[in-house]
């Protein structure tokens, strides 16, 4: 899978891009976009730079940057953290607060608070992140000046995140809420509240642990997401010096080794974090442990 | 009739299909009567569709045309707008109203177009996946799992900027991006439905295999697939405004919500209401998407659909 990955922003972005137009001021020459393009590789015949592609693959270096010469894993690597922590604090925020709400909606379908619940998490999952995060900074940060509007650190962290925790959020409370719907018609439920059981302890205890393998699932596939894709709006809005941020760069200067790797990084961590998912299917679920 | 007489069977007389029409559209009207908000959902959704074909005759202002002079002009909420421009003007001096009532018509035909490219092209492999199996099936969704895995939008991305961006590349773009949705739901019930007795039937009379795929099992399919649509042109039309927002999308001076958006950005404290319009325009119709997504799944589920008439 990453292997396909891999080759498809290759094949792409050899056949079609042309970064050494860019490089070059306009006022150059043709001979000097020739040796330029010479230098960088392009005049080898495509399966030799596929060759060396592949080998330099394997071994994790996708060449140096074409404008910044340093390698492209290295640059990757350096912003990942950046990126890693704001995924992880948008996903904690959300888990934290999109479970107890769907449980919330669950007790009493059809009730206020579950429209409430249904039509707030709809709402956060309509929501266009970009806008979301611009309308945070514009009443948080520029009329009510409590947080900084862009950059890297502990405060900036704050607005990016809850921008990007906005959808998950929706989601989550909508899964649990479903997730919950159907667990609290199990005889299992029925017991527990005939042993006199609080219903606070049914519903967050017994319930919620058997609803938690769904919510588990969204929230791996939730991170996944914003490695694909969703981290590069928000660390562009918020100028967060994340993988996102760095893909944006590079996709817009043909910087071929810096794009293939931070592809080839997003792919990884979808991958591993669907590994992960699977190992804590059997954390929370004996039934898949033993068999 | 004279059929079933002589197998000593009365049917009912079959009804006018109008009259068939008629008693859907009225169970459907119920349905929609207890559920407000997929009505207030629908009726958006109506009138931005409206709104978007006749927007030469609705506009006030041409939507590119500047009046330099009258530059982020506010709107008729604060004491200097002026009815010109009732939702005031952006750094260009273009009415915004005439620009959100046409960027409208980007986010309709980007949604509906990739959704019609991507769910054609998702059923069929679906559709084939599911009714043949084999190897067929194993190339088929093998290659959509390793899609559902690919940085999606980052791919998005580079292919756009190599392309050139622009309308129709987007919208292949966001096509050949999303169609694994529709074959995975298609080939899922077309797995249960190929077991099931009335497909072996058909074959049983010798039925050509497209008649039987496409006649007796896709109708089993319509339902789920016009939820996943809707939900799908609500994410695309998102897409479509995160393309637009990055610069990756429509082109200036193309009204698109999304580019106005970036357009908006710059002037944040000074004119706010850029970026607070069209971001309230592409937040109202995705919602009024997904609340008719979700009352479609509920009508389309027949338990659901007697609890709701029940409660109501």
């Amino acid at each position: 899978m990453l292997v396909c990955a891999s080759l498809v922003v290759f094949l792409i972005t050899n056949l079609f891009a042309d970064p050494a137009k860019l490089m070059l001021p306009i006022a150059s020459s043709q001979v000097e976009y020739e040796q330029l393009k010479a230098k960088l590789g392009f005049y080898d015949p495509l399966h030799v730079r596929l060759w060396r592609f592949l080998e330099g693959a394997v071994r994790l270096d996708f060449g140096k940057s074409l404008w910044q010469g340093v390698p492209a894993m290295q640059l990757v690597l350096e912003r990942l953290v950046a990126t890693a922590l704001l995924s992880f604090c948008a996903i904690s925020i959300a888990a934290l607060l999109g479970v107890p709400f769907g449980a919330l909606a669950a007790i009493k379908p059809g009730s206020k608070l579950d429209r409430f619940c249904t039509i707030s998490s709809l709402t956060g999952v309509s929501v266009a992140d970009f806008w979301l995060g611009l309308m945070l900074i514009l009443v948080v940060a520029v009329h009510f000046k409590l947080l900084p509007t862009s950059g890297y650190g502990g405060k900036e962290l704050i607005l990016p995140a809850l921008t990007l925790a906005a959808r998950p959020i929706g989601r989550i409370a909508l899964v649990t809420r479903s997730a919950m719907l159907d667990e609290l018609h199990r005889p299992y439920v029925t017991t527990a509240r005939a042993k006199g059981l609080l219903e606070g302890r049914v519903v967050f205890f017994h319930a919620l642990k058997n609803a938690a393998l769904t919510v588990v699932t969204l929230c791996g596939y939730e991170i996944g997401r914003i490695f694909a894709g969703y981290a590069v709006i928000v660390e562009t809005v918020f100028s967060w010096p994340g993988i996102g941020q760095l893909a944006v760069q590079a996709i817009t200067k043909d910087d071929l080794p810096v794009v293939q790797a931070v592809v080839f990084v997003a792919a990884c961590i979808v991958v591993l974090l669907n590994i992960a998912i699977d190992l804590c299917y059997a954390l929370l679920d004996p039934r898949i442990r033993h068999t | 009739m004279h059929r079933s007489r002589d197998v000593g069977l009365t049917l009912a007389p079959a009804a006018a299909p109008w009259e068939v029409v008629w008693t859907r559209l009225a169970s459907l009207w119920r349905t929609l009567r207890v559920d407000k908000f997929a009505l207030a959902g629908l009726v958006y959704l109506l009138l931005l569709m409206v709104v978007a074909v006749l927007a030469d005759y609705i506009a006030p202002h041409d939507p590119t045309f500047q009046t330099l002079g009258k530059r982020l002009t506010p709107g008729l909420w604060s004491s200097k707008g002026a009815l010109t421009f009732p939702l005031g003007t952006d750094h260009l001096g273009r009415d915004l109203l005439s620009r959100l009532i046409f960027g409208s018509r980007v986010s309709i035909v980007v949604g509906l177009s990739t959704v019609a490219i991507a769910g054609t092209l998702g059923t069929l492999l679906g559709l084939m996946a599911g009714y043949y199996r084999g190897t067929i099936d194993d190339l088929i969704m093998r290659w959509a799992d390793i899609q559902m895995a690919f940085p999606g939008l980052l791919l998005a991305l580079s292919i756009l900027a190599l392309f050139g961006a622009s309308l129709q590349n987007m919208v292949l773009v966001l096509a050949l991006n999303n169609w694994m949705w529709y074959a995975r739901l298609t080939r899922g019930v077309m797995l249960s439905l190929r077991e099931s007795p009335f497909v072996e039937a058909a074959r049983a009379l010798g039925m050509h295999d497209r008649r039987i795929i496409f006649k007796h099992c896709f109708p089993s399919l319509a339902s789920p697939l016009i939820t996943l649509g809707t939900l799908e042109v609500a994410r695309m039309i998102l897409s479509e405004a995160s393309l637009s927002f990055l610069g990756f999308g429509v082109q200036p001076p193309t009204p698109a919500w999304g580019l106005m958006l970036a357009e908006g950005r710059g002037y944040l404290p000074i004119a706010p209401w850029m970026v607070t319009l069209a971001g309230l325009c592409i937040g109202s119709t995705v919602l009024a998407l997904n609340l008719v997504a979700t009352w479609l799944r509920s009508i389309s589920d027949p338990y659901q659909r007697y609890k709701l008439l029940q409660s109501g």
